[in-house]
């Protein structure tokens, strides 16, 4: 177990109380290329054969453009909408909803550190800490000035007993303590 | 057993036997371990006759309501002409819950078992199991599982031969809270935005795609096969008292404690004796001031009510909590219950869907108010403030989230008074290392 | 709802019937009670989100949402009971506490739901001492600006956009108290009927720009009115101030409009207050018009006309009673009326069948046909040399200067009746002013045959007269015995003579209107050629 938490609370944070900002016009893609062709539109179409609505494949095709592009553009969800019969704003009123689909391009390593209670009683907010230490973040949801590192708090990611854990973009790591923090970035620099 | 610790000899383990043998993930070894057997039986089943047998076993939904499982699956009338469907929850995102991705993770196809026949108990011919995005291997293990399923003829047009057809679709959540609720859940598989519905009509009766629809949580699932395989007597057997909770129980233990991770045992199991032999007690050094027994979502007890606690649906209610998802979250007198519960209310006041008024509103200014006297700058009427706050947000709303965010508020301010007036007082949280200095001379 | 099942239940101490399937909320509007709400309308599917409606229903341990529940067998409701009260006030504390209560700017002050239950049952102060959530202004688009920071997130918007308009350009984005009423950037509120989303948020959080910071809405007067913009007739209410049209509104009603108005009906309403009005009756003098009295214009009217067969172009958003009054002048004089119809590209609203702006652009057509008079696009052919020209309110806009001046050397006489005066009209011998449709009371008859009053909103200019007055002297000049001046005659009258209106009163018209009888056969003109 780690050291105790409830020292002074992590600096500066992105409140999960904040909205996302809105795109900036270099995040507008607008040499946006469509997804959906070939293999991928191979795969949205096998997947559309699971449900009985075009709708309900809306959060399938979405993992699939972030996949491939790493987030999840306005172009992007245009052309989701297209392919699925909705309009934009739908789309746009689904993807804001849901806090996994990037609105924003992020850095090459996303790192989501759960810091809700069973975590923060255990240090989460340490990890947190040294997480930015290490990666040259500046903030909670800055991305580091080499493009490699964002680092994001999350809510409980389900494995409060492997505290604390992590996860850098689709790996997993249980029970991340702060002093293993540098190896862990060490390894991905 | 205590994954990731060592089985502990007083678990039961039906549900966690294998946790930690990779042998059991894949489709041989779990046929090796007596796997699809249940499965096989129950299609040669009458449906009326699977729904009896869990209404008999006594199985409640795991998924923190505790509802009769048999009589849940009892609602769903057979040839009305409707397609039915089965949703598999596996959003498990309670704080302090972690046991479905255990099971997910170790056992991969005792989750396809345990839908395939609910789904065949129910007359529906497609499961969906919505499992959260941020459960990466649970959605590998289980996406492998399936397809090894289909490959082998136990899922698809003519299951296991039977000439029924079974389908199972693992389906990815994209990060939501609320989509464990279960009308949220089928509203996110639809492809719209996770808000819970008002109810009714029920899921029995407009459900999924607007047909009647089962959800049940992994748990729940996975405790079928074994009913099936030993029967509703063996299962109901498995109570140490209460005949209305029968079976075993898997539980997540964390926070300040010794022994992190799942026991499974039998339901009536005195709560003492779990944390201190099973779990290990606190932390070295330290005493428990507080558990939250079922999630975040139940009502914070002291460790003196923890302790005359047993466990199970009516024992946790009796002393003033419930049973939830089997969250259980330790907390040691190391920690500040103030900053901790204005953690907790930051947790809903980001998950609340923004439906409800008192429910997007009320979760983000009980944060704020919590997060203020956190950091020294409460004042003596915010405690009534927050009391009134949290009365506004109950029992008020379409789901019970914003009932959610109120209980620790309430429970905490019932129960560890002293330590929000300290804050208020002090104007500043006591247990800075500051003030732990300031004792220390 | 099974048909023909009735539910008793007591709502605040009083006992009513209402169909099975019934909600809480609209069984208490029959007995008479009112249970605050914000998400619910019944144009719209039901939300349930707002938990403003919550009441007290007896051995229930819940409150229950009024717009959400329907009524049980014998159920005892209490809207205005403690708990429910309490939940209320609860509610508009929580709606207010990141609220600006700019209301001193807020074009919706006056007329704001939030205010309005506020002010009844609110709080006196707020224990919110925390920033408030700052969101921006943001331009929808269309006629609409969406100020966020007033939004209670109703999703009244997003539903009619979603559910009515069937054209869901809006939605709810983000979650949690960062939620907002969003769009998708290049998609606007451009849809033909999306103006409505205004009328529909209770609150200040989407006005019209036609309508910005133009008026405090309790200096309105308010007149019930039918759109004259085409031939769905859809009801309104004129809005003006200090003798000025400023807004104008959807009126419900049930069997034609519902709740709703086209954007394009919404905002043609300037015409109303055209500044270049003409106020006196004139007749020529020599090479000019010359302003003359009421008296002296309508005898030379009637001079010009008189021993003459006269043709008739009528305007079809003429009321059925100016349109009567000229047939009757047709019918003494002999001769023919007809009309032209201008057209514009038809606009359905999706999800309310039936309701469509329509291509007619005209608000009378269905009622000029009944009459007599007959449509055709080339409204002067047909006018035989020594006829009497007779031109109502018709500025026979895009006809050519030359068929104009044809027309003109064949009349042996033009009289002109109008608000304005169109340059070919200074050949007229006679030009009589009337009242626009704001300035009088009347009847339409929309495309399905519904008979639909509407009343004075403002005053007419100068002498300018109600053009049903203006022609019942003129028939009366004509030598006519029997002539009414004041509209409820005039409409009995016509009621009278001709069949399909038969048996209609104003009285029973009513604000809502009736429908025309299909059976009965419309009199020709009698004099028609
Ligand atoms: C806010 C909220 C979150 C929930 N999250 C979960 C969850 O993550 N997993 C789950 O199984 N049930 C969850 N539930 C309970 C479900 O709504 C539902 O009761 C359950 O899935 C039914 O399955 P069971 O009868 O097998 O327990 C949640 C309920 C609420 C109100
Ligand atoms: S209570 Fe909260 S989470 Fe539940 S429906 Fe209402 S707003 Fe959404
Ligand atoms: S803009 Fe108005 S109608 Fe739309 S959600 Fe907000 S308050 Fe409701
Ligand atoms: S609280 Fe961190 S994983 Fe659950
Ligand atoms: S009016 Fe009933 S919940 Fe909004």
């Amino acid at each position: 177990m780690s050291a105790p938490a409830g020292g002074p609370s992590a600096g500066p944070r992105l409140t999960a109380l904040d909205r996302a900002p809105r795109a900036d016009a270099h995040e507008r893609d607008e040499n946006y290329q469509p997804v959906f062709v070939n293999a991928r539109r191979k795969e949205l179409d096998e997947l559309l054969t699971r449900y009985p609505t075009k709708m309900a494949a809306l959060l399938p095709a979405l993992w699939i453009v972030q996949e491939e592009r790493g987030w999840v553009s306005e172009p992007a969800m245009a052309e989701v909408a297209a392919v699925l019969g909705l309009t934009p704003a739908y789309v746009k009123g689904v993807v804001t909803f849901y806090t996994m689909y990037h609105q924003h391009p992020v850095g090459k390593y996303f790192v989501q550190v759960c810091t809700t209670s069973p975590c923060n009683v255990c240090g989460a907010e340490d990890v947190v800490r040294a997480f930015l230490k290490q990666t040259g973040a500046s903030d909670l949801g800055a991305t580091s000035p080499d493009g490699r590192f964002t680092v994001i708090e999350v809510e409980c990611l389900g494995a409060c007993g492997f505290a604390t854990p992590v996860m850098i973009n689709n790996e997993f790591l249980e029970s991340v303590s702060a002093d293993r923090v540098p190896s862990i970035v060490g390894a991905l620099k | 057993m205590g994954f990731p610790q060592k089985s502990h000899p007083r678990e039961t383990t039906v549900l966690s036997k294998h946790f930690g043998d990779p042998d059991a993930r894949t489709l041989a070894g779990w046929r090796n371990r007596g796997g699809y057997r249940a499965l096989e039986q129950t299609l040669a089943m009458e449906p009326a006759a699977i729904v009896q047998m869990v209404k008999e076993s006594g199985l409640r939904g795991r998924g923190g309501a505790g509802f009769p499982t048999g009589v849940k699956w009892s609602f769903m009338k057979p040839g009305d002409g409707k397609p039915h469907y089965l949703c598999c929850n596996a959003d498990e995102s309670e704080p302090g819950t972690f046991k479905d991705r255990e099971i997910m993770r170790w056992t991969p196809h005792a989750l396809v078992e345990g839908c395939a026949i609910g789904a065949y108990a129910i007359g529906a011919e497609t499961a969906y199991v919505y499992i959260r995005g941020e459960f990466t291997e649970p959605l590998e293990r289980m996406t492998e599982a399936v397809r090894e399923a289909y490959a082998e003829g136990i899922l698809g047009r003519n299951a296991l031969g039977s000439g029924k057809r079974i389908d199972v679709y693992v389906h990815k959540g994209a990060g939501a809270y609320i989509c464990g609720e279960e009308t949220a859940l089928m509203n996110s598989l639809e492809g719209r935005r996770g808000n819970p519905r008002i109810k009714p009509p029920f899921p029995a009766t407009a459900g999924v795609f607007g047909q009647p629809t089962t959800i049940n949580n992994v748990e729940t699932l996975v405790a079928v096969p074994h009913i099936i395989n030993n029967g509703a007597e063996w299962y109901k057997a498995m109570c140490l008292g209460n005949a209305k909770s029968t079976g075993t129980k898997l539980y997540s233990v964390c926070g300040n404690v010794r022994r992190p991770g799942n026991y499974e045992v039998v339901m009536g199991f005195p709560f003492k004796e779990f944390l201190y032999d099973l779990c290990g007690g606190p932390p070295a050094g330290r005493r428990f001031k507080a558990i939250i027994p079922g999630g975040s979502s139940v009502p914070i007890q002291t460790i003196a009510e923890a302790e005359a606690t047993v466990m199970d649906y009516e024992g946790f209610v009796a002393c003033g909590t419930m049973l939830g998802s089997g969250g259980v979250i330790c907390i040691d007198d190391a920690q500040c219950m103030v900053k901790q519960i204005a953690r907790l209310a930051r947790f809903y006041a980001h998950e609340s869907c923004a439906q409800c008024t008192q429910c997007r509103e009320g979760t983000a200014w009980t944060t704020k108010i919590m997060e203020r006297i956190e950091a020294g700058q409460g004042t003596a009427g915010d405690l009534d403030t927050l009391l009134d706050i949290a009365d506004n947000m109950t029992a008020k709303t379409i789901c019970v989230l914003s009932d959610s965010c109120a209980v620790p508020v309430v429970s905490g301010i019932q129960k560890f008074r002293d330590e929000f007036e300290a804050h208020i007082v002090q104007h500043r949280c006591p247990f800075r290392p500051a003030t732990a200095a300031a004792v220390a001379a | 709802m099974t048909e023909g099942k009735m539910i008793s239940v007591t709502i605040e101490g009083r006992a009513v019937q209402v169909p099975e399937g019934t909600s809480m909320l609209e069984a208490a509007k029959v007995a008479g009670v009112l249970i605050p709400h914000y998400c619910y309308h019944p144009g719209l599917p039901v939300a349930g989100v707002c938990r403003m409606c919550l009441v007290e229903v007896e051995k229930s341990a819940k409150l229950a949402p009024a717009c959400a529940t329907s009524v049980a067998e014998g159920q005892v409701i209490h809207v205005h009971s403690d708990p429910a009260r309490v939940a209320r006030q609860g509610v508009l504390e929580m709606l207010l506490i990141n609220h600006p209560l700019d209301c001193p700017i807020c074009d919706q002050s006056g007329e704001c739901e939030l205010q309005d239950y506020t002010f009844a049952e609110g709080r006196k102060d707020s224990r919110y001492r925390e920033a408030k959530r700052f969101n921006p202004v943001e331009d929808f688009g269309g006629d609409v600006v969406y100020v966020p920071n007033r939004c209670i997130l109703c999703t009244r918007c997003v539903r009619f956009m979603e559910d009515v308009a069937h054209d869901p350009v809006l939605n709810v984005s983000e979650r949690g108290d960062r939620a907002v009423i969003g769009k998708f950037e290049g998609q606007d509120l451009t849809h033909p009927w999306a103006g409505n989303v205004v009328e529909l948020c209770p609150v200040g959080a989407l006005l019209s720009k036609d309508f910005l910071n133009k008026a405090r809405s309790w200096d309105l007067d308010r007149s019930a009115s039918i759109c004259p913009n085409c031939t769905q007739g859809c009801n309104t209410a004129l809005e003006s101030r200090d003798n000025v049209v400023v807004r104008m509104r959807p009126r419900p009603n049930e069997d034609v409009n519902k709740y709703f108005l086209c954007d394009e009906g919404r905002l043609n309403y300037r015409w109303l207050n055209r500044r270049d009005r003409v106020e006196f009756p004139h007749i020529r003098r020599g090479d000019a018009l010359a302003p003359a009295g009421w008296d002296e214009a309508v005898e030379a009217a009637a001079a010009a006309l008189r021993g003459r067969r006269v043709h008739v172009v009528a305007s079809p958003s003429l009321s059925n009673e100016v349109l009567f009054q000229l047939a009757q002048v047709i019918a003494r004089l002999g001769g023919t009326g007809v009309f032209r119809v201008r057209q514009g590209p038809e606009a359905p609203l999706d999800g309310v069948p039936g309701l469509s702006l329509r291509a007619d652009r005209a608000a009378n057509v269905r009622g000029a046909e009944l009459l007599g008079f007959r449509r055709t696009e080339t409204p002067l052919a047909g006018l035989a040399n020594g006829d009497a020209l007779l031109v109502a309110d018709e500025e026979l806009a895009g006809a050519d200067a030359a068929s104009l001046a044809a027309a003109a050397a064949t009349a042996a006489a033009v009289v002109v009746i109008g608000t304005t005066l169109p340059s070919w009209a200074m050949r007229a011998a006679v030009m009589l002013p009337i009242a626009n449709m704001a300035e009088e009371e009347g009847t339409f008859t929309n495309v399905e045959g519904r008979v639909q009053r509407y009343l004075q909103a403002k005053a007419a200019p100068g002498l300018a007269r109600p053009g049903y007055a203006a022609m019942g002297d003129l028939l009366t000049a004509l030598g006519d015995q029997t002539v009414n001046v004041v509209p409820s005659d005039v409409f009995r009258a016509l009621a009278a003579a001709h069949a399909p209106f038969g048996g209609m009163t104003y009285e029973g018209l009513g604000l809502r209107g009736a429908t025309v009888s299909a059976q009965a056969q419309p009199a020709a003109l009698a004099a028609a050629t």
